[in-house]
């Protein structure tokens, strides 16, 4: 599945492990959430960036304490129907004020991108290639707003704001 | 009337965009239909028995009129000449065909009408009450806030992609015309002790195969704070909503659950984080959100023109003056309600040419304005008393001045197997024949307000549960069996209806509702005793005892 970072499909450094895949001597590593907790001190000495693939179902709070040490929180979208992971992400970035790199992964389609980038999602890790290829022109498919998110686009209500305010500076 | 300007156009449009690429992706087989099912709900696109059923919003029930003529115009050119009006100011087109959808939504959004979020697991159409603003002794116009929600809650980037379904009602007057309580959020417009308006809000009522009356989590809410609030339950509802089964996913069943005092501990949480936030709404925003809805220049009119004088001498003029008339804030002015429930007919349709019709009797009698409630009936809102007589003469000749507004022909029906692939009974074939066998008025009026309710299936879209006698077609071994409940009411006391006994027949439906409207009639008190307080006062037996001793 080709990855999507800063808007361009881009190699992945990162080696995804399951529960009891050894642990590699370097290199970025990828670990499920359980793993991660329960090893967190070895992973966090080596030398190699960690990232943790955190379930839809747990607590993101548990991860707070780490937030600073990871290099990537990777949230999982098992079906796109099932959105959980908006509102794990728009607490990592919002309320956590987690600055890594956040990771869309899972059934990751072309018509989630702009909901996923105003949840403060910056990486994808996108199902389909065509997808990926089209990220950018998906990107700027809206140009309007309505609801305020940690990903700072003004909203139309501001918009308006500053419409009628630059107006009535010229009258 | 609320005004889009370029910034809500610009949405529109960008909308109808990304709809035409994802229905060319689906054509050329980029999509699946697995995927593409989620996309086309969200535009309101269903694939009913026949063909696809387009569902078109009309936020809180204001339309204007080149809005009614667009309408028109997509039942006349893409679908068969009429549209159906739902339980929640939505219009439903039946015939559409997929590769035409995009044109039909472009011709829609350039006069600011729109399918977003009409289906699917997202928050829907924010609905209020269609009187809303011209009603007499609201605290203020309850769509200013809706149509602030309406804009926070579209094309959420955290909340489109729900457990489930979720719906947001609005009433600003005592007597609620909105249904709050049997919504996923209900809120009543209020002013606190200290004169602040703000809203009384409601969770998780709901209707479906385990119907809820809302709770009221929150006694009040500060207007400036609502979004901050709403946003704090959908966060909860978002993260332990059940997903594992499609009929406990609702928020009912959260709240249910959890009960709602720790549910209302969570928001509380969840609120206490974000209510300082960005999503506090600034006086000057709500300031710019309402001088954007404009009302029309009312003239002083007397209470009692000579026009009505004069015309109170026909029978029939002052029969549905009576029955489709209501006071409006502003003396000399009426709400007119519209039946779209003619005798014999299929409730809440409308053809291309009464819609047409309609918009030219709006633009010279109601200011250019039409409302749609959620009893599936019209209004025009600002009707000058002395046009009246003019305006019913204009009505009757299109078929749409039956005098049964919330009488007991002025039924809720959904379309059940006619149309629905939901659906294990037909609905309207028995909508059909009660009319009829109540068209004489004056056996209607004698009987007095009496709401029927059908659903043809467990999802309840006809809202049977809180009918005043609620109608709901199931199948068993083959065959359309209906069950009857009465005592149910949607109002500010709603209630669920209890059932009276084992189901019946198709053809015996109207017989039995005939027997309980006997059974009322030789039963109540005195003749301003509505049928729900008889049923209140002595409970199913009676009309149960009625209905199966000669069955």
């Amino acid at each position: 599945m080709p990855l999507v970072n800063g808007g361009k499909i881009t190699g992945d450094s990162f080696v995804k492990l399951a529960v009891d895949t050894p642990l590699p001597e370097g290199g970025d590593v990828l670990v499920p959430a359980e793993r991660f907790l329960g090893e967190a001190d070895t992973l966090l000495n080596r030398s190699g960036k960690v990232g943790v693939i955190w379930p839809n179902n747990r607590d993101i709070a548990e991860l707070v304490p780490y937030l600073g040490k990871i290099a990537t929180v990777a949230l999982v979208f098992p079906t796109f129907r099932d959105g959980r992971a908006y509102s794990q992400a728009r607490l990592l970035r919002e309320r956590y004020n987690y600055r890594g790199e956040l990771r869309a992964t899972g059934q990751v389609l072309r018509d989630q991108f702009v909901f996923m980038l105003r949840a403060g999602f910056d990486s994808f890790d996108v199902k389909k290639q065509a997808d990926a290829e089209a990220f950018m022109q998906t990107a700027k498919r809206y140009s309007v707003f309505y609801q305020p998110t940690g990903d700072g686009r003004i909203t139309a209500l501001h918009r308006r704001m500053q419409l009628r305010h630059s107006e009535g500076v010229g009258t | 009337m609320y005004a889009y300007d370029e910034i809500d156009r610009t949405l529109v449009n960008e909308r109808v965009s990304e709809f035409r690429d994802q229905v060319k992706r689906r054509l050329s087989g980029e999509l699946t239909e697995d995927e593409f099912k989620m996309l086309r709900l969200q535009n309101g696109v269903y694939l009913q028995l026949h063909a696809y059923m387009f569902r078109v919003a009309i936020p809180y029930g204001t339309l204007a009129t080149n809005q009614l003529r667009a309408l028109a115009h997509v039942a006349r050119k893409y679908d068969r000449g009429y549209g159906h009006f739902t339980t929640r100011q939505n219009i439903q087109f039946n015939w559409i065909k997929l590769a035409e959808l995009p044109d039909a939504l472009e011709d829609l959004a350039k006069v600011g009408i729109h399918a977003m979020q009409t289906s699917g697991n997202n928050m829907r159409n924010v609905t209020s009450d269609q009187w809303a603003g011209v009603a007499p002794g609201e605290i203020e116009d309850p769509r200013i806030w809706s149509e602030l929600i309406r804009q926070h809650t579209t094309l959420h980037p955290e909340f489109s992609f729900l457990p489930r379904k979720f719906k947001i009602a609005i009433t600003a007057s005592d007597h609620d015309r909105a249904a709050i309580k049997i919504h996923d959020i209900g809120l009543r417009l209020i002013q606190n002790e200290k004169g602040e308006t703000g809203f009384e809000v409601l969770v998780g009522g709901g209707l479906g195969r385990t119907p809820f009356i809302a709770k009221t989590i929150k006694h009040f809410v500060h207007g400036r704070d609502i979004l901050s609030y709403i946003e704090a339950i959908l966060r909860v509802y978002n993260q332990y909503g059940r997903r594992d089964n499609i009929y406990k996913a609702r928020i009912k069943i959260l709240v249910h659950e959890l009960g709602i005092e720790k549910f209302s501990r969570e928001v509380e949480d969840e609120w206490q984080h974000i209510r300082n936030s960005s999503l506090q709404i600034d006086d000057e925003v709500i300031e710019d959100i309402r001088s954007r809805f404009t009302y029309p220049p009312y003239e002083k009119l007397p209470h009692m023109p000579d026009e009505l004088r004069q015309a109170a001498a026909d029978p029939d003029f002052e029969a549905w003056r009576k029955n489709s008339v209501a006071p409006h804030k502003v003396q000399g002015y009426s709400i007119v309600t519209i039946s779209l429930k003619p005798t014999g007919g299929p409730p809440g349709d409308a053809t291309a040419e009464q819609m047409d019709a309609l918009a030219d009797l709006a633009d010279k009698y109601s200011f250019g304005e039409i409302r749609v409630g959620h009893e599936q009936n019209l209004a025009l809102p600002h009707v000058a008393k002395r046009d009246l007589p003019a305006l019913w003469r204009a009505l009757d000749k299109l078929g749409l001045a039956t005098p049964n507004v919330n009488l007991i022909s002025d039924i809720i029906a959904c379309p059940g197997l006619d149309y629905c692939s939901l659906a294990n009974a037909r609905s309207i074939p028995i909508a059909q024949e009660l009319t009829r066998r109540f068209a004489n008025h004056e056996l209607a009026n004698l009987i007095g307000r009496l709401h029927i309710n059908i659903s043809g299936c467990i999802n309840a879209c006809g809202h049977h549960h809180v009918g005043h006698i609620g109608i709901l077609g199931v199948e068993k071994n083959g065959e359309e069996i209906y069950q009857i409940t009465i005592g149910g009411r949607a109002d500010e006391n709603a209630a669920l209806g209890t059932l009276i006994g084992p189901g019946v027949k198709f053809d015996e439906v109207a017989d039995v509702i005939e027997d309980i409207v006997e059974a009322y009639l030789a039963l109540r008190e005195r003749p301003e005793e509505l049928f729900m307080d008889t049923v209140k006062r002595l409970g199913v037996e009676p009309f149960k005892e009625r209905v199966y001793a000669t069955r």
